[in-house]
Order: C-alpha cells, then structure tokens, then sequence
C-alpha cells in the first residue's frame, strides 16, 4: 500500500513538474503576448492542480489534507480569472495580437489600428 | 520526488522573472509576475512537505490570495493613460 500510494504521488508530481517546466520555456519562447499569455495560462493550472493532487496522499493528517484542497480550489478559481482579465485588460487598451498577414488578410486592409475604441 | 518537483518549480519561476525582466510591454511583466506568485504558491507547498512541516499550507493559502488580489489590482489601474499601449511608445517604454 505504501508503494502504490509512493508510485502514485510521484506519476503526478512528474507530470505535473513537467508542465512547469514547459509553461516557463513557452513564457520565454514565444514571440507574443498572447501566445505567452495561453502557455501560462494553461499550464499554471494544470501544472499546480497536478502537483497538489500528487502531495495530497502524501498527507498525514486531515487538515492538511483539507487545506491542499482549499489551495487546489483557489488555484483552479484564480487561475482562469487572472488569465481573463489580463487578456481583456491588453485587449482593452490596444495591444495588437501579431498576426499572420498571410493568413489574416482582412485585418491587415484594416490595420491593427482598428482594435483602438 | 518531491525534491525534483521543488528543482523544477525553480526553474519555471527563474524563466518567468526572466521574462519579467525583459518584457517588452507592460502586461508581459503582469502575467510574469502572477506566474511568479502561483509557483511561488506551489514551492510553499513542496517545502512545506520536504522540510516535514505541513503548517506552511496556511501561508500557501494567504499568498494566493494576496497574488490574486495584487493582479486585480495593477490591472484596475492600467485603464487610466499612464499605462496604455501605444505602439510607437513616445519617449519611454511601455
């Protein structure tokens, strides 16, 4: 029982490490701020919700156990909220997502400029 | 394990106040930043466990929320002109 209880915290913390690891290469690879914005936003709370999971049989007591789940909670409430806000914020005051010309012809003719109010 | 989830939760916060340094706007210094506070929320947890005091989930909880309620807060004033995106910044950067 010790085992499985060791094997299955450790298959959660890996991946969820993994993903840390991953939102903070996109952080830093990717050329906007909206793609930046969608790494970090994804995997804050994947990442932070498979890591609390993985410390919760870990636990030795109930009340640690009850609170590692109030953090999952918040974390799953926060995360998605900030992200949100920080995207109607940028969009808000005119900062132009990078696109494609290729692709997206018809905001080109109309320049960026148009997401100005 | 949860010694490697600790090296890797260090590295993700050492990207993100790189990218917090070099931003080029204002909101990629944001969104560094609130990355910053969630791992840094996650590390308190991991100590907490490695160090075998599990008392510093409360201070895991009142950091989240302080993380959460600081964004909302720099963010509610970036409506005013001081902070607003030009895309040819005049004189200073954005």
């Amino acid at each position: 029982m010790d085992v499985l209880i060791n094997i299955f915290s450790g298959a959660f913390l890996l991946i969820g490490s993994f993903l840390c690891i991953s939102g903070g290469v996109g952080i830093i690879r990717f050329p906007d701020f909206y793609t930046r914005m969608h790494a970090v936003g994804i995997t804050d709370t994947l990442g932070a919700g498979l890591i609390l999971i993985g410390l919760m049989p870990l636990s030795t007591d109930v009340f640690v156990f009850a609170k590692l789940c109030m953090i999952l909670l918040l974390t799953l409430l926060i995360g998605p909220t900030t992200s949100h806000v920080l995207a109607k914020a940028a969009m808000h005051n005119g900062l132009a997502p990078k696109l494609n010309s290729g692709i997206c012809t018809q905001a080109d003719e109309e320049g960026t400029g148009s997401l100005n109010p | 394990m949860i010694t490697a989830a600790t090296i890797a939760i260090f590295i993700a916060m050492f990207l993100a106040i790189l990218r917090g340094i070099v931003g080029p706007t204002f909101y990629d210094r944001i969104l560094a930043v609130n990355m910053f506070g969630t791992k840094t929320v996650l590390l308190i947890a991991l100590l907490g466990f490695v160090m075998g005091r599990p008392e510093f989930l409360d201070i895991a909880i009142v950091y989240a929320l302080i993380n959460f309620i600081s964004v909302i807060g720099v963010l509610r004033y970036s409506d005013s002109n001081e902070f607003k995106h030009h895309k040819n910044p005049p004189d200073r950067e954005s």
